[in-house]
């Protein structure tokens, strides 16, 4: 334990240090990456204004409350891992990383806490610059708080580990990028990104709460936002963990007969 | 292999004291690739019925190493050299047969294993692109858990014989190539491993880094008694470090044995030179006439006549000088992979590790 610790330690080091050398690419990435939330942030406070102010429960200031709040979830949740370890596969770099005794995921997970943790200090004054903008309707309470703390670490993690388990078909497929289009595609909708699922049609809304979107982004969100019952909240945390041991165990099978099939081409 | 009863007993003794480090027994690797005519129909076809055919990368392997030793393989490129290193660090399982390094199965990739092995393969493994080496290091330090002092002092001794001290704080990417592969071999030695396996190590130097690296690996092997595994296409990389080399070609073990042994093996023939204190003519029927100038003359001529024309040159000729010697190992080696079909089916195996059933 204390070995990962230092492990992580150094590695945020070097994540930290990689992250600097390319300070324009970086802000340049990390706009692009904000600017989606704001583009449907505006476009439903336009769309709500053009109604009388409301889009069914939701006024514009509520629609800035999701979205600025959507948008730091999206951020600490989001992965790379689908492009990287179709780079690393398919030149052989994977092979650097799997004949040292700590495994790859390590290094990813690291790596990504490390630019979450250096980013956030980017998006902090964007989504406050934000706020004042577009006047959330903030309807945060400490027991909405309490949970949605589970609630964002989970989805992280069941975020991670899909993408991770989608990332390692690369074994198999040398060209992913057509899955993980499918994979954002399906995400974009039923996580409540486009949209909040509340104001999807009906049987889109029962897809949502079956399959895991909802859960990796909306779900945290609409906690800390008090739209959901206690009830609701509970369940909604039980299916994340139920979620997160599926896409474990797929993750676990996936690498472990990957790796068999890794056939270590190149350098 | 026929051993005199009184030489089994010290021998018995030797090997229980230093039982292989790697243990290679019937390896095999076939790879399935997809098979494909080039052009546009061939594109579309391959959409919807995908041919494979199996390459028989490694044939039918086996091979010893004992503790401390240096082996150099050798093998025209796609002989299965690379192939056979990735089965032995773990990063491809076999087809068939068995190998064990150090007691482990590679393939497993404990960590107690890969915490004490090191595979250098190509020259961006070990150090992060944009960062100074010396922060790469101390990932590593992490990775492989190194206590402080022992980092410490490894890195000072590496740092000593690769000479890398102004290296450490540039970034990798500002490195030459020569630079580069000093700062990864360091690297990949930061945990002292006791089992190197390194592909061309060599590889696009110049002489003057080829020769820093090469006794570096004789250093290190010296000092910590580590057992090498290594393959290179430059004959100087293999005459100046391994006593002992395995020849693969098609997959197929030709040769296994000391240095010497395989010139003596695979080529038939000496080199003579002879320098003469007048006019000779019909210097042909002495053997093939490979130079002639300035009196001073090359010839080749069969090993098992060597003595006989060596004594028919001096008797017949006005020769000031004669020597014989063996032809280059480059040329050697040549004449090895050129012919490899002609070799018999079964090779002859001269194993200069002891015999592993008195183990």
């Amino acid at each position: 334990m204390i070995d990962l610790v230092h492990l992580y330690r150094a590695q945020f080091k070097v994540t930290i240090a990689e992250q600097f050398q390319y300070r324009g690419a970086l802000v340049i990435w990390l706009l692009g990456l904000m600017l989606e939330p704001v583009i449907y942030l505006s476009v439903w406070a336009a769309v709500a204004n053009s109604q009388g102010g409301q889009v069914d429960a939701f006024t514009a200031a509520d629609f800035a409350a999701y979205y600025l709040i959507a948008m730091m979830v999206d951020h600490a949740g989001f992965t790379w891992i689908m492009w990287e370890m179709e780079y690393w596969i398919r030149q052989g770099n994977l092979s650097a990383l799997l004949v040292r005794p700590v495994h790859p995921i390590h290094r990813h997970i690291a790596g990504n806490l490390t630019f979450k943790l250096l980013t956030f200090f980017v998006l902090l004054p964007v989504v406050l610059a934000l706020a004042l903008i577009y006047r959330p309707n903030f309807t945060i309470s400490p027991e909405t708080t309490a949970a949605f703390i589970p609630a964002l670490i989970l989805a992280m993690a069941l975020r991670f580990a899909v993408e991770w388990t989608l990332a390692s078909l690369a074994f198999w497929i040398t060209r992913v990028t057509a899955i993980n289009q499918l994979w954002f595609v399906a995400f974009l909708f039923l996580s409540g990104f486009a949209a909040p699922i509340a104001l999807l049609p009906p049987f889109a809304q029962t897809l949502a709460y079956w399959l895991p979107f909802y859960r990796m982004l909306g779900f945290p969100v609409d906690v800390l936002l008090g739209h959901l019952t206690t009830q609701q909240i509970v369940i909604g945390l039980g299916a994340q963990v139920a979620w997160l041991a599926v896409a474990y165990a797929l993750l676990q099978f996936t690498w472990a007969r990957g790796i068999r099939q890794y056939s270590a081409v190149g350098a | 292999m026929p051993a005199s009863p009184t030489a089994t007993v010290p021998a018995r003794a030797n090997t229980a004291r230093t039982a292989p480090v790697i243990r290679v027994s019937n390896l095999r690797k076939v790879y399935n690739v997809p098979e494909r005519e080039s052009g546009l129909g061939a594109s579309v076809r391959s959409l919807f019925s995908r041919e494979t055919k199996d390459v028989v990368a490694v044939g039918d392997i086996s091979f010893d190493v004992a503790p401390g030793e240096i082996v150099g393989f050798l093998g025209p490129n796609g002989a299965g050299k690379t192939t056979t290193l990735k089965m032995l660090s773990g990063l491809l399982h076999p087809s068939d047969g068995t190998a064990t390094v150090l007691g482990y199965v590679p393939w497993k990739r404990e960590k107690a294993y890969l915490q004490q092995m090191t595979l250098v393969m190509g020259q961006r493994n070990q150090l992060a692109w944009d960062i100074p080496v010396a922060d790469s290091y101390e990932l590593n330090r992490a990775i492989y858990r190194i206590p402080e002092a022992q980092y410490q002092q490894t890195l000072k001794e590496l740092s000593n014989l690769l000479d890398l001290g102004p290296l450490l704080t540039k970034p990798s990417r500002n490195l030459s190539l020569g630079e580069r592969m000093k700062c990864e071999l360091a690297g990949a030695l930061l945990h002292l491993p006791r089992v190197l396996f390194l592909d061309e190590p060599t590889l696009g130097l110049d002489v003057t880094a080829q020769r820093r690296i090469r006794t570096f690996i004789a250093e290190y092997g010296a000092r910590h008694n580590a057992t090498v595994l290594l393959t290179s296409h430059y004959m100087a990389d293999v005459e100046a470090l391994a006593e002992r080399v395995i020849v693969i070609h098609h997959g197929v073990l030709l040769f296994d044995g000391p240095l010497s042994g395989l010139v003596e093996r695979f080529s038939p023939y000496k080199t003579v030179t002879i320098d003469l204190d007048g006019p000779a003519s019909d210097i042909d029927r002495f053997g093939e006439v490979v130079r002639n100038e300035d009196g001073r003359i090359t010839l080749q001529i069969p090993k098992s006549d060597a003595a006989a024309i060596t004594a028919r040159l001096l008797a017949e000729l006005p020769v000031v000088d004669l020597s014989v010697t063996d032809p280059p190992i480059d040329e050697v080696i040549d004449r090895v992979f050129n012919t490899g079909e002609e070799v018999p089916e079964t090779p002859e195996v001269e194993a200069t590790a002891p015999e592993p059933a008195l183990a």
